[in-house]
């Protein structure tokens, strides 16, 4: 049976997921990146060789996410795409007619608003990242509670406290401030959530056109409490698809399976892939002031990828050695 | 004396060219790299806006050089940059640099003392220096815009990566080094019949995107972080709403070549959503996403810097444009921490809506 693989590497977490012909998902993973891109994709596709029945046969490979062109340098991808497209065709093929994704990720929140299928706006953070998914992490750490718990804990509420939600480090101040004065736990995380979603709609919505049906994904869509402070505000219901932990993975199959539609050999690279050492590393070029980081990446001995400098010439002296082969 | 001025893109390569016509030494400043952009960081105030902290760069890097005289830009409304000038020549002053400031006010609120100004820098040139030196900045200013047309033609086509941006280099350094109007000519057919002979696919239908938005960062690759060239890389042609002869022509003849493209169209387009001056390019980003559907573009990318006040006014009156003439739009912020990553993720995504929206596509064939 033909299979494809999607492969969404964000500065969170991977997630790696396995569709068949009929796009349903047959295998799918949520692993920590823990800053180690490589290892993890590595270490998740060597989990997913031995979780194959005989018989499957892995037909296409797509990347997304932060990490999308190391990924497909590392295990050869068809498509490799970001992961705004990503989430946007996996929304449109889970939820038929949805007009609106809300996406919060790890450390990126985004809106895409879709028209008869198709990508018609979207935004994403840029300057400020509060109200992401580190963000809530960090407070439940802080408040000593599972994030499991956090959104339950956050429907008990009965009256929930207003929390300044436009910079993190002073939410968090105001939620300390809440706290000393006594507020009960659940109402302030109640109050969290919809200073999180006020923040949301108006940094990353602004101006945007929110019509039903909306589609809620990303890791913070588990959370209840978040979804029902969305609901509130933007008075529709919010639908909260089957993998919305893995949306981008699912898009990146997606992607896979339309690249290779018209017959083209896959580019992936099989699990061996993921037996090869692979080292990443990096330097500074220092033949002008702008200092690039270059980074390179290394299988064995042979330097095959090259990225990072203003003016490629270090991206380009691998591809020329390439070509020569 | 020897005189400095801040970078803007190509700009350097006209204001030399008109100054050392005239006599006048000048040092330009080294080409803006991360180290510009740290040390004007360090020495500006925080909230201030990029062009701002790259200025103080560029004179802090063009004192090492020997410069000992800057002219500056002033301004007046609303944009704050019409105030840098004196901002800037303080804190050079509390830095212990020993820099003479010559502020270049507006002509039409401040001609007697522009004219002052002007006289300071030149000495006693006669007319006809001054005319000539004039001419041949403007030709380079015409030069260089075309080989920018040329680039931005090629890059989506060619075969070759790169190919393109490697002729623009030398052409820049041509008709930099060019000494009079009939070598920057030469300089410029040079130019032309290379890039006639790259290899490229001129049958190829491009997306076509307009770069709108703050004079400095949609003129200036470096604080734009190559969206121009990253655009090209994408398969795309792109046309930026300002031009260099349109601003000198603008700026520095008041408007006198009544040929030259000039933003009045563009202001005149910004009705009803912008019916007066908001300081800086606010007005013309407006203007010029309606004309550029008129002119049947797929899409328009907005440029400012963190902070801009004009283009934040824009900004928010984007997205009813968008909707009212259904053309796609996409703002970027940059300043000094900007992300190379984010920015092409971006990038990426808003050319894949524009090419399934070219294409009708639904979001996936299924």
């Amino acid at each position: 049976m033909n299979c494809f693989l999607g492969v969404d590497v964000g500065s969170v977490s991977t997630n790696i997921i396995l569709m068949d012909e009929e796009t349903n998902v047959l295998e799918s993973m949520y692993l920590r990146t823990q800053g180690k891109p490589i290892v993890t994709v590595q270490r998740g596709l060597q989990d997913l060789a031995g979780r194959l029945k005989p018989g499957w046969h892995i037909r296409a490979a797509g990347t997304t996410g932060s990490a999308r062109h190391l990924t497909s340098v590392i295990m050869g991808a068809d498509s490799v795409k970001n992961e705004i497209t990503a989430h946007a065709v996996a929304a449109t093929h889970l939820v038929p007619g949805a007009q609106t994704v809300l996406e919060i990720g790890g450390q990126d929140s985004k809106i895409i608003v879709l028209r008869n299928g198709v990508v018609a706006d979207f935004a994403m953070n840029t300057v400020c990242a509060a109200g992401t998914g580190s963000f809530l992490d960090q407070q439940a750490a802080r408040l000593n509670i599972p994030i499991e718990d956090f959104g339950p804990i956050a429907l008990e509420a009965k009256s929930p406290v207003r929390i300044a939600g436009r910079c993190s480090v002073f939410a968090e101040s105001d939620m300390i401030h809440k706290q000393q004065m006594g507020h009960n736990l659940s109402d302030i995380l109640a109050g969290l959530c919809e200073a999180l979603v006020r923040n949301y709609l108006n940094n990353v919505g602004k101006g945007k056109e929110i019509l039903g049906p909306v589609v809620f994904q990303g890791g913070v869509a588990a959370n209840v409490g978040i979804k029902k402070a969305f609901e509130e505000a933007l008075e529709v219901e919010v639908q909260i698809p089957k993998h919305y932990d893995v949306m981008g993975a699912v898009g990146a199959a997606l992607l896979a399976r339309e690249a290779v539609a018209k017959g083209q050999p896959s580019k992936f690279k099989g699990f061996e892939a993921a037996q090869e050492d692979y080292r990443a590393g990096s330097f500074e070029c220092g033949d002008c002031p702008n200092l690039c980081e270059v980074i390179e990446i290394a299988a064995g001995e042979k330097t095959i990828a090259r990225w990072g400098d203003r003016c490629s010439k270090w991206a380009n002296s691998v591809m020329a050695e390439e070509s020569a082969v | 004396m020897k005189v400095t001025f801040p970078h803007m893109g190509n700009m350097y390569i006209c204001v030399k060219a008109l100054l050392e016509d005239m006599g006048v030494e000048v040092v330009v400043p080294p080409q803006t790299s991360k180290r510009t952009i740290s040390l004007g960081t360090r020495n500006s105030p925080e909230f201030a806006c990029l062009p701002m902290k790259v200025n103080i760069g560029n004179f802090i890097e063009a004192h090492e050089l020997g410069a000992d005289t800057i002219i500056m830009a002033g301004g007046v409304g609303p944009c704050r940059f019409g105030y840098y000038a004196q901002v800037q020549r303080e804190i050079l002053k509390d830095l212990g640099y020993d820099y003479k400031m010559v502020v270049l006010e507006p002509p039409e609120k401040h001609i007697s003392e522009l004219l002052g100004n002007i006289r300071y820098v030149t000495g006693n040139k006669s007319w006809f220096r001054v005319i000539k030196a004039l001419r041949l900045a403007w030709y380079k200013a015409r030069a260089l815009d075309e080989l920018e047309v040329w680039v931005h033609r090629l890059r989506p086509r060619e075969y070759q990566k790169g190919e393109a941006d490697r002729v623009y280099g030398q052409a820049i350094r041509d008709i930099d080094q060019a000494k009079s109007c009939r070598e920057v000519l030469g300089a410029a057919a040079k130019a032309g019949q290379k890039f006639g002979e790259i290899q490229a696919d001129w049958t190829k239908k491009c997306l076509k995107i307009g770069l709108v938005g703050e004079i400095f960062v949609v003129l200036e690759p470096f604080a734009n972080l190559n969206v121009e060239k990253h655009l090209g890389e994408l398969g795309v042609e792109v046309e930026r709403s300002i031009y260099l002869s349109e601003w000198i022509n603008e700026h520095l003849f008041m408007g006198l070549l009544r040929k030259v493209k000039s933003s009045k169209e563009a202001r005149k387009s910004a009705r009803p959503y912008i019916n007066h001056t908001v300081g800086g390019h606010g007005q013309d980003t407006i203007g010029h996403t309606v004309l550029y559907k008129q002119e049947g573009f797929d899409g328009v990318v907005q440029l400012a810097p963190f902070t801009c006040m004009p283009e934040i006014v824009a900004q928010s009156v984007l997205p009813k444009v968008s909707r009212d003439y259904n053309i796609p739009t996409l703002s970027l912020v940059v300043d000094e921490h900007a992300g190379e990553a984010g920015v092409m993720t971006r990038l990426e995504a808003f050319v894949d809506l524009l090419t399934r929206k070219a294409e009708g596509k639904e979001g996936v064939n299924l």
